[in-house]
């Protein structure tokens, strides 16, 4: 037996020498690593709201810039409210407003539709259910891009063009919604639906009593994944609508970059607060909800 | 499938059928119009069509300028992929890494995702414009005269770097959630079995991350072929000329540019089957996929 | 000669907690000790400070004669099973236990040869080409034990290694891990937070209590001397009686107002103190001089426990299991050599 030493505290005087602090070389290369990483993903969006505050000769002579310049508030304004500019008929306002129009549309419309066809296929004895899955799961397949020339067609059929409707239902034609619902709803454990039962909730009460309360947080997550979807579509919207009056602020790009092609000199202060404009609705949600936002998305991949 | 279901007869059909519909109209119809389309020429100016069998698929493959896009969407899809994940890969092993600034760092390398395809293009006809661009002027500096818009390489090169900026963040979020769902034990098991860093990465994460990644690539893949028009639309400035373009881009300006129902349709389907084998790897994959305990 | 000695060993983490208070002991070779307190005590990273999992803040730990403090994990000559057995998943068997070999550096036919004895020892043999997820818990156990023993540490480190399988397989596993780490002779450090296994398993317990040290000794000598209160209420079950009593300092301690027992204790202290007796070392007897009001009756089969009120506070006794009827007050032997006495406000042994 060896002998012990139970030495409480008290009796302990400080370590005869502090050991010096280790400076982790790894450590400092990653977060070298990081910052520069950061770098990367911030530095151009500041420069394009640098370059918002300067006049578009500056812009157009000197190219982007590092500082504040004094046109921030006009060149805002001036993106905001003037209609012309890029675009004859509308102003910032407007195009935000539609934007607005079709990311919660676009969201609102997709949770419902997907919730109700989620519900279906996970609770009812449906004699084609298997079917039913296979039909909404192949549209996961084929994005809209490559159909977009035939959809446009059908759209301009049924005289969808240059209408909400039109902007947004085809763009709800996949089941990505569906499934992140599917999954979820699977997880909900089988003994709600037992107790629910012997309660005397049918299945209308089932869905609103527990399933929509449950789904909360899954409801949050999938609302913001579809707005900033919905928010960011360029292909669509370029394609559905030709009256400005409907232009969404991505949609206005085009007509930023199209000016850029003219022999004047564009109206750069302008169109990179129009950008600035358009990114930041999403960029803002994305970051204040990010924990719900990342638990959405990855989620989906089970 | 659940034990305990409901087996009410017409409320699952009434709650099914909006999806249902909306998918009926704006999906089989599009895309059955589109395999229809592709066996006819129509008339330029609207006056019907004529079937004229595979003969527009021949003529896709039979055109030098569709092979030389088709090369190129290949170069541009492998190029976006692999540096989109493998500046992801390295970013989140190093936000995994510290403890320090984590959330900040999350933040900062995440909040891209927002950002519009064709926004970002528009920073990059910004930050490339030939003559007043930081990244041209950046070039510049080291001998490269970087013409956007008049060089095909270098108008690729832009497309390419926009692409993969705009890309990472989501990389970035699928590798750091996979590597916070590797168990700390694991880790440390690993700490104790192998001194080496690199190796521990390469021998008992990446395998652990391989089914992350693998999911990854197929997304890259997909947003590479199809999720980046916004940005070649906005780089190219509408106008694509002699600039580089992918397949995508190719079916919207035949058909819409060049009016060419038949050929844009072929296109498409070529597309869709494109698609059709990624989804089919995809969950072949994922079928052999092991789950982890 | 493969001892331990922890010299003042002590954890601040980075949010200003001392998780470990300076801390000292020595573990002989060969010797196999548990450290046993509730979740929060300080002996996981107590063992994870021994690993190289986690950086000791002060004080010097030495394994062998060479201080380790700055030396990494894979180079410490130690072996670790952890608490969910962190094998990798996307390895084989054979592979999992081979895994540190190979780093290494050994030639792949030695590495073969002792997984495979390690293999044969643990039961293993059958299972060398499966993953981790084709196997049952207690075969995962095992991977994680062989992958301990290929090896030949100098020192296992156990992290609540048992916890996670159920009651059967947790005492079969207990005798096989003691057994072999016997046959070994490597020294091994062993944390649990479940007083049976440290009892069962160690050639000394350490208990710790929020960052401290309470007491060390063999489990005969935490069983029958607990240095604290917390020791005493913490290991044996049930746990040892504690009742509030006064001491007067000559002999007798005094539990209420008309209460008052002999001691053979000379304790230099008077006052207030702890009186602990523990329910097996009381005896029911009519000659007995101490009331017990019986409330409820455990049958426990070989034993059961009788649970009602001694001068008024909560009291247990395990009695032998007679059949016979007990009901009311009944009258109590309480021993001399069972009182245990400690001091009022530090609990510690008096």
């Amino acid at each position: 037996m060896a002998d012990i030493t139970d030495t409480t505290p008290a009796i302990i005087a400080a370590p005869a020498s502090k050991p010096t602090r280790r400076i982790k070389w790894g450590l400092v290369g990653d977060h070298a690593i990081l910052i520069l990483g950061s770098l990367f993903m911030v530095v151009p969006v500041f420069l394009v709201f640098m370059t918002a505050s300067h006049t578009p000769v500056t812009v157009h002579t000197e190219g982007m810039q590092w500082w504040l310049g004094d046109q921030l508030a006009e060149n805002f304004h001036a993106a905001m409210f003037e209609k012309g500019g890029f675009t004859d008929t509308v102003d910032g306002m407007r195009m935000l407003m539609n934007s607005m129009i079709l990311g919660i549309g676009f969201a609102v419309g997709k949770i419902i539709i997907s919730m109700f066809a989620a519900y279906a296929i996970v609770y009812f004895r449906l004699k084609f259910a298997t079917l039913a899955f296979w039909i909404i799961f192949t549209t996961l397949l084929l994005p809209l891009e490559v159909r977009i020339l035939p959809s446009y067609e059908v759209i301009q059929g049924m005289g969808l063009t240059n209408t909400y409707t039109g902007l947004i239902v085809p763009l709800i034609a996949s089941a990505t919604g569906t499934f992140f619902f599917r999954q979820f709803f699977r997880s909900v454990p089988e003994e709600l639906v037992e107790a629910s039962r012997i309660d005397g909730a049918g299945p209308v009460k089932f869905f609103i009593d527990i399933l929509i309360p449950l789904s909360r947080t899954m409801i949050a997550a999938i609302f913001i994944i579809m707005f900033v979807f919905g928010w960011n579509q360029y292909l669509w919207p370029t394609l559905i609508t030709t009256e400005e009056g409907f232009f969404t602020l991505v949609r206005g790009i085009r007509q930023i970059v199209q000016t850029y092609t003219d022999s004047s000199i564009p109206e750069h202060g302008q169109a990179m607060a129009l950008a600035i404009i358009a990114m930041l609705p999403p960029v803002l949600i994305v970051i204040f909800f990010q924990n719900w936002f990342v638990k959405g998305l990855t989620e989906s991949d089970k | 499938m659940k034990r305990a279901v409901f087996s009410n007869p017409w409320l699952p059909i009434l709650i099914l059928s909006p999806q249902l519909a909306i998918i009926a109209v704006f999906f089989y119809w599009p895309a059955g119009f589109a395999i229809q389309s592709s066996f006819f020429l129509q008339d330029p100016f609207g006056f019907g069509s004529t079937f004229v069998g595979v003969s527009n698929y021949t003529d896709l493959f039979a055109s030098s300028e569709y092979l030389r896009v088709a090369w190129f969407t290949i170069i541009y899809t492998v190029l976006v992929t692999f540096f989109s994940l493998a500046i992801a890969l390295l970013l989140a092993v190093k936000a995994d890494n510290v403890l320090r600034g984590a959330k900040t760092y999350r933040t900062l390398l995440m909040w891209v995702y927002a950002i519009a395809p064709p926004v970002a293009g528009l920073m990059g006809v910004m930050l490339f414009d030939q003559s007043t661009g930081p990244i041209t002027e950046l070039f510049g500096a080291f001998g490269w005269d970087f013409r956007l818009g008049v060089n095909y390489w270098d108008t690729a090169t832009a497309m390419i770097i926009v692409a993969v900026w705009k890309q990472v963040p989501v990389n970035f979020i699928f590798f750091l959630s996979g590597l916070q769902s590797i168990p700390r034990s694991v880790r440390e098991a690993a700490l104790i079995d192998n001194r080496s860093a690199s190796g521990r990465f390469w021998d008992v994460i990446f395998p652990l991350l391989a089914p992350t990644a693998f999911f990854l690539l197929i997304i890259n893949i997909t947003y590479a072929l199809f999720d980046t028009f916004g940005v070649i639309d906005t780089l190219v400035k509408g106008e694509p000329g002699n600039n580089p373009m992918t397949l995508v881009y190719k079916v919207f300006i035949d058909g819409f540019r060049g009016n060419d129902l038949g050929g844009s349709s072929a296109q498409s389907v070529v597309l869709m089957v494109l698609v059709l084998i990624l989804t089919i790897v995809q969950f072949r994959m994922m079928e052999r996929r092991i789950h982890y305990t | 000669m493969s001892k331990v000695t922890l010299d003042r060993v002590r954890k601040v983490y980075p949010n200003g907690v001392e998780a470990v208070r300076p801390s000292s002991f020595e573990i002989p070779h060969g010797e196999l000790v548990v450290m046993v307190g509730p979740s929060g005590c300080g002996k996981s990273t107590l063992l994870r400070m021994v690993a190289g999992l986690e950086d000791i803040t002060d004080g010097t730990l030495s394994i062998g004669d060479r201080v380790v403090n700055d030396v990494d994990p894979a180079d410490r000559n130690i072996a670790m099973v952890f608490q969910n057995y962190a094998l990798y998943p996307h390895m084989t068997v054979a592979k999992n236990m081979g895994y540190g070999l190979k780093n290494r550096g050994l030639p792949k036919a030695e590495i073969d040869a002792k997984v495979r004895e390690a293999a044969r020892m643990l039961n293993l043999s059958e299972y060398l080409d499966r993953r981790p997820s084709q196997l049952s818990g207690g075969q995962r156990q095992r991977v994680a034990m062989g992958r301990a023993i290929v090896r030949s540490p100098e020192l296992f480190l156990f992290d609540e290694p048992l916890s996670n399988l159920d009651a059967k397989l947790r005492n079969q596993m207990r005798i096989e891990i003691r057994s072999l780490q016997r046959r070994l002779g490597v020294t091994a450090m062993y944390v649990t937070h479940d007083q049976v296994e440290a009892m069962t398993m160690a050639d000394r317990i350490i208990v710790l209590n929020a960052g401290q040290i309470e007491q060390i000794g063999k489990p005969s000598e935490i069983y029958n001397r607990p240095a604290s209160t917390f020791v005493a209420s913490f290991m044996g079950a049930p746990p040892m009686n504690l009742l509030p009593a006064s001491y007067n300092g000559n002999g007798h301690v005094a539990l209420g107002d008309d209460l008052a027992l002999p001691i053979q204790a000379d304790a230099d202290h008077a006052g207030e103190v702890q009186l602990g007796i523990r329910p097996e070392e009381v005896h029911l007897s009519d000659k007995g001089k101490t009331p017990f009001q019986l409330d409820l009756i455990e049958e426990l089969g070989a034993s059961r426990l009788l649970h009602g009120k001694l001068a008024g506070h909560e009291f247990t006794v395990n009695a032998p299991n007679d059949d016979a009827p007990l009901e009311g007050t009944l009258m109590l032997d309480l021993p001399q050599h069972a009182l245990h006495l400690f001091h009022g406000e530090t609990g510690r042994r008096l």
